[in-house]
């Protein structure tokens, strides 16, 4: 008897408690930058596509649920033909950011991204690249690497002298 | 053997070799640049550090270079030692200092020595950040990419081009902190075995262009052992796929075969696979066709029709055998050139025969005098004169040895010879590549160099026949038989290219009389499987045909039109009823095939091949099916034919000759721990991905029912036999340079014994007769010439000839002649049998008078019976 009066005793201060719940989707939760959502390809400071398709993230991937196939454009500089994250797979374990050399690949704060057909969880390319550099604004792997691009010749990346006149003996 | 102390840990080491190659034998992670197992040392790099103790009491010790270093009894050297582990990790670190920041986009990534030897050290962290110095790169070419920043300055490349391999267009240049490895100019590289220098550099300066153009990771390439098709010698190969399309071959290992080389022919010439003129689908009457439909016209045409088939010498065994079952054995007929059918029969005779034995490439390398015989080896056996060039440093090396300089010690070994070569005499109607090392060389007609090969045979043993007719070159054969006879390891080099049994008999006289090995070239990757085949000559077949005997004709991977005149091939498809072709890309003939059946090649299906030398190699698939290729002998293979081991047990049965097929590798059930032989590195990406965009379930791996390789990661960890292993891969040796960790002991056979079986061993010495059918000295004739075929390595290969890299550096045909009446580059008409061919000329000074050589292979320069007579006038 004692203790039916007390639960509802409980029960009557608990209603002057601050409310926890969380009115979701009306009401959006915050999260983190760096919270490991949904993936992204992002773009370098000046538009270009940031992959190199170097296969660091493929290769990182636990589940192997990213494939792509390398190609270049005519000045040299390499970019993903094809690029696709099968996100029926994905474990959003973030091994594939963490891989990247270019700070291409990202994992957003998006979980929103259920779906009823599994084969609707493929992202190809198009579905994955965005309009700008995501979290990491200023990088741009092609001023750093010594390949000459289309804008880019040999000397001019960063930190590279001239190129080497190779017809000079002198010391 | 020598006892080495490494660590305090007692090592037997080889005394003839250096420290370096002791401790990578011993699986000693020492890292290293500038030593290779075929190149030697020359202690550029200074990676290789150990520290060396005087006795076990000297503690102090002082820092060596391991690859100068002999490997000499009570050495005792340490790895360990912080010194020189810090001694290490600085000079990587300055060998790092001005190297881009290239691994992401660099094709040398995920198999770069220069990783893996910076991961060994344990430089992880760049602390220079200063400037860096920059190159230009050069266009080498559509076969090897440049891209000059990354080098480290080992020397490895222009130690293995120019002295290795005879190159003279790559050097270094400029000087100090600067120095560049290149040409001297833009321009394709001009020696044939260029594309080694993507394996031989350790970084990613030199890359494979081919790759670049549909590039994938090592780790991403599902790879299957593979023999070259591009020539007889059967080079190993492993060739390496991704997302279904073939993406580059690389060198597989073989001690006694192609050791760390190939060919640019062999290694870029794969490209044809993946042409877009491919035939993926079977063709019934001009409309395409399901594999199942095709399959039941093919067996009801074959029930109601009087059938014959044709083989061929670019076929498997396997396709050749599944073949003549169908049609049986009466009705089965090779599809080798009558001309090149008889030669290669007469070789075959020989080698049976004996006494002489057939050398292997390395044998070749170890020889210390050759003879070759009518043989432009560069273009008829690129491998062979690799092997060649490197024989004639054989000689020297021994007066190098009586110097005591060790052998391993390249500058020393190259400072105490200079410029002496061994002996090595060439004797062809026109120059070769070859004549640069050759002690001697002899320019004739076919007819004359067999009787210059008789007299050297009569100078060697005088009941070897000869003509009475004189000749002045008999000093030259003179010489060259007392060379012969004080060699301790002689060769001869002889085959097809002079189309002339002749010279093949003269060869074989002259090996017997020496008592040589003697090595015969052939033109395709199975010409001696198929000759062992055995079946009745190619007019035969168009004979038939035409009697009426036969209605329908199947031809295996055979484009005709090559190896006979075009009337009598057409002439012959005309009067058949039914055509039935298989082949990888459309030709003439099979334009003209009433049924056309998608065949793999050699990277869809497995097979066996015999290369010249006698031995019998397996090749295997590299990827699962995807569409209805298939190997040929699974398009005519009888139903109780389940796998690849049932076609070998038939055909052991059927030809007894040909059972060490079934040994050239272990069968589908070989197991290593019960578990197959994975095709894939164990770090494959993308495997819940690849395949998704078709269908969101995975699908299950396939089977191989006729291999011990599995299409999958999935596998033994263990190193499988030598012709099993489809990439060379160990923890921290992911470069091609992991080939030391499958070797008995750097340099050496692989572990478990090289992969294939030879055919012939020698038959013991049992008065085996001299042939004695001595041709009469070529005379020229008035107004007609004597054509002989004249190979290109880039253009007289079909298959390669498809590959786009190749394709671009073929050769145009054209006509070899010594002669005032036409100018260099005129435009000629050649008429002779095979019909009329307008042709530029080449004016080459060598050549005998009245003989012309013709580029063979290059369309329209097909179909000719070789040799024969033709006439060349000025084009109207
Ligand atoms: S790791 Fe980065 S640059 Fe490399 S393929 Fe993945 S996304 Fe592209
Ligand atoms: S050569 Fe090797 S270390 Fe250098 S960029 Fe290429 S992969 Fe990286
Ligand atoms: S190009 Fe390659 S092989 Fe040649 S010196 Fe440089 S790193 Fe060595
Ligand atoms: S020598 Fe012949 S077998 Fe060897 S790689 Fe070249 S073409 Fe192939
Ligand atoms: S490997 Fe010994 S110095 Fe280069």
């Amino acid at each position: 008897m004692l203790s039916i009066l007390r639960t509802i005793w409980y029960v009557f201060l608990h209603s002057f408690q601050k409310r926890i719940t969380v009115q979701y989707p009306e009401q959006k939760p915050y999260l983190a930058p760096r919270y490991r959502g949904r993936i992204i390809l992002s773009r370098d400071p000046d538009g270009g596509e940031r992959c190199v398709a170097c296969n660091l993230c493929a290769v990182a991937c636990p589940v192997g649920c990213i494939a792509l196939q390398a190609t270049e454009d005519k000045n040299g500089r390499r970019y993903p033909e094809f690029f696709r994250i099968n996100f029926s797979r994905c474990i959003f374990c973030g091994y594939c950011e963490e891989a990247c050399p270019t700070y291409a690949i990202q994992l957003t704060p998006d979980f929103e991204i259920g779906e009823f057909h599994r084969k609707n969880l493929v992202y190809e390319k198009e579905d994955l690249l965005i309009n700008g550099p995501g979290k990491h604004p200023g990088y741009n792997f092609w001023q750093i690497a010594g390949v000459k691009i289309g804008g880019k010749d040999k000397g001019e990346a960063a930190h590279e002298a001239a190129p080497v006149d190779v017809h000079t003996l002198l010391p | 053997m020598a006892t080495v102390y490494v660590d305090n840990k007692a090592c037997e080491m080889n005394p003839e070799e250096n420290l370096l190659h002791g401790c990578l034998s011993h699986g000693f992670k020492l890292p290293y640049f500038c030593w290779h197992p075929a190149l030697g040392s020359v202690g550029a790099c200074r990676q290789c550090a150990v520290k060396q103790f005087k006795d076990d009491k000297d503690s102090q010790g002082k820092i060596v270079m391991s690859c100068m270093t002999p490997a000499a009894e009570g050495t005792r050297i340490s790895i360990a030692d912080p010194e020189v582990v810090a001694f290490r990790a600085g000079i990587i670190e300055g060998l790092m200092l001005n190297h881009p920041h290239d691994c992401p986009v660099c094709d040398e990534g995920g198999e770069c020595h220069l990783q893996d030897m910076t991961v060994m050290t344990g430089h992880d962290y760049r602390r220079y950040e200063f400037e860096k110095r920059t190159f230009r790169n050069q266009d080498l070419g559509p076969l090897v990419n440049h891209e000059m920043n990354r080098c480290i300055q080992c020397y490895r490349c222009v130690r293995y081009y120019r002295d290795y391999a005879g190159g003279r267009d790559l050097n270094a240049f400029a000087s100090r902190d600067q120095v560049f490895f290149g040409r001297s100019e833009d321009g394709v590289l001009e020696n044939e075995f260029s594309g080694n220098l993507v394996e031989i550099c350790p970084t990613g300066v030199f890359t494979d262009k081919t790759l670049k153009h549909h590039y994938a990771r090592k780790w991403d390439q599902q790879f299957a052992p593979s023999v070259c098709v591009h020539c007889a010698l059967g080079c190993n190969t492993d060739a390496g796929e991704r997302y279904g399309s073939l993406r580059r071959i690389v060198n597989r290992y073989n001690h006694e075969i192609n050791g760390y080389f190939l060919c640019d022919r062999g290694r870029f010439g794969y490209e044809f696979v993946n042409s877009e003129a491919r035939l993926r689908q079977s063709v019934l009457k001009d409309r395409p066709t399901s594999a199942a439909a095709a399959r039941q016209y093919l067996d009801q045409t074959v029930a109601n029709g009087r059938v014959i088939g044709i083989g061929s010498p670019r076929a498997s065994l396997e396709s050749n055998f599944a073949l003549r079952t169908l049609v049986g054995p009466d009705h089965f007929y090779s599809g080798i050139a009558d001309h090149e059918a008889k030669l290669v029969g007469l070789m075959l005779e020989i080698l049976r025969r004996g006494p002489m034995r057939t050398p292997t490439l390395r044998d070749i390398e170890e020889s210390d005098v050759v003879l070759i015989l009518g043989e432009d080896l560069t273009n008829v056996a690129p491998r062979m004169a690799l092997s060649v060039r490197q024989s004639v440093r054989q000689q020297p090396m021994e007066a190098v040895k009586k110097l005591k300089v060790p052998l391993w010690l390249d500058h020393g070994v190259r400072d105490a010879m200079q410029d002496a070569r061994g002996p090595l005499y060439i004797a062809t109607p026109y120059r070769t590549r070859l004549d640069e090392v050759a002690t001697a060389t002899f320019r004739a007609a076919p007819d004359d160099l067999a009787r210059f090969g008789f007299a050297i045979a009569h100078a060697l043993d005088s009941s070897a026949p000869i003509s009475h007719e004189t000749s002045q070159d008999w000093l030259m054969a003179a010489a060259i038989a007392r060379a012969l006879k004080a060699a301790k390891k002689p060769l001869v080099i002889s085959g097809t290219s002079c189309a002339s049994e002749a010279v093949i008999q003269a060869a074989a006289n002259v090996a017997m009389a020496a008592n040589t090995a003697l090595s015969f070239t052939a033109p395709e990757c199975n010409t001696i499987g198929a000759a062992l085949m055995g079946g009745n000559s190619l007019s035969a077949a168009f004979q038939a045909v035409k009697d009426g005997e036969a209605d329908t004709v199947i031809i295996l991977e055979n484009d005709l039109y090559r190896r006979a005149p075009q009337a009598e091939v057409d002439s012959m498809l005309k009067a058949a009823t039914h055509v039935i072709a298989l082949d990888h890309l459309p030709n003439p003939t099979t334009e003209k095939a009433e049924l056309l059946l998608p065949a793999g090649t050699f990277a869809e299906s497995d097979g066996t091949f015999i290369s010249s030398e006698g031995r019998v190699q397996r090749f295997l698939q590299v990827s699962a099916p995807q569409n209805e290729v298939m190997a040929s002998w699974r398009w005519l293979k009888p139903d109780h034919w389940q796998s690849l081991d049932d076609v070998l047990r038939a055909m052991a049965k059927a030809l007894p000759e040909l059972d060490a097929a079934c040994d050239a590798a272990p069968s589908s059930k070989f197991r290593i721990a019960g578990a197959k032989i994975p095709r894939s590195p164990l770090r494959e990406s993308g495997r819940t991905a690849a395949l998704v965009n078709i269908n969101i379930s995975e699908p299950k791996t396939p089977d191989d029912p006729d291999s011990a390789l599995s299409f999958s990661m999935e596998g033994t960890p263990d190193q499988p036999p030598a012709a099993l292993i489809p990439f060379f891969w160990s923890p921290n040796w992911n470069s091609i340079q992991a080939v030391n960790t499958y070797q008995k002991e750097v340099g050496g056979p692989l572990r478990g014994g090289d992969a294939g079986v030879r055919l012939f061993e020698p038959a013991p010495r049992n008065g085996q007769a001299y042939f004695s059918a001595i041709p009469r000295a070529f005379s020229p004739r008035q107004g007609a010439w004597l054509l002989v075929p004249m190979y290109h390595i880039f253009g007289s290969d079909e298959l390669s000839l498809a590959a786009p890299g190749i394709r671009e550096l073929a050769t145009k045909p054209h006509v070899a002649v010594n002669s005032d009446e036409f100018a260099e580059g005129a435009e000629v008409e050649v008429n002779c049998a095979a019909g009329t061919f307008r042709l530029p000329v080449m004016i080459h000074r060598e050549m005998p008078v009245g003989v012309a050589a013709l580029s063979v292979g290059l369309s329209p320069l097909v179909g000719i019976q070789w040799p024969t007579w033709g006439k060349i006038a000025r084009a109207k």
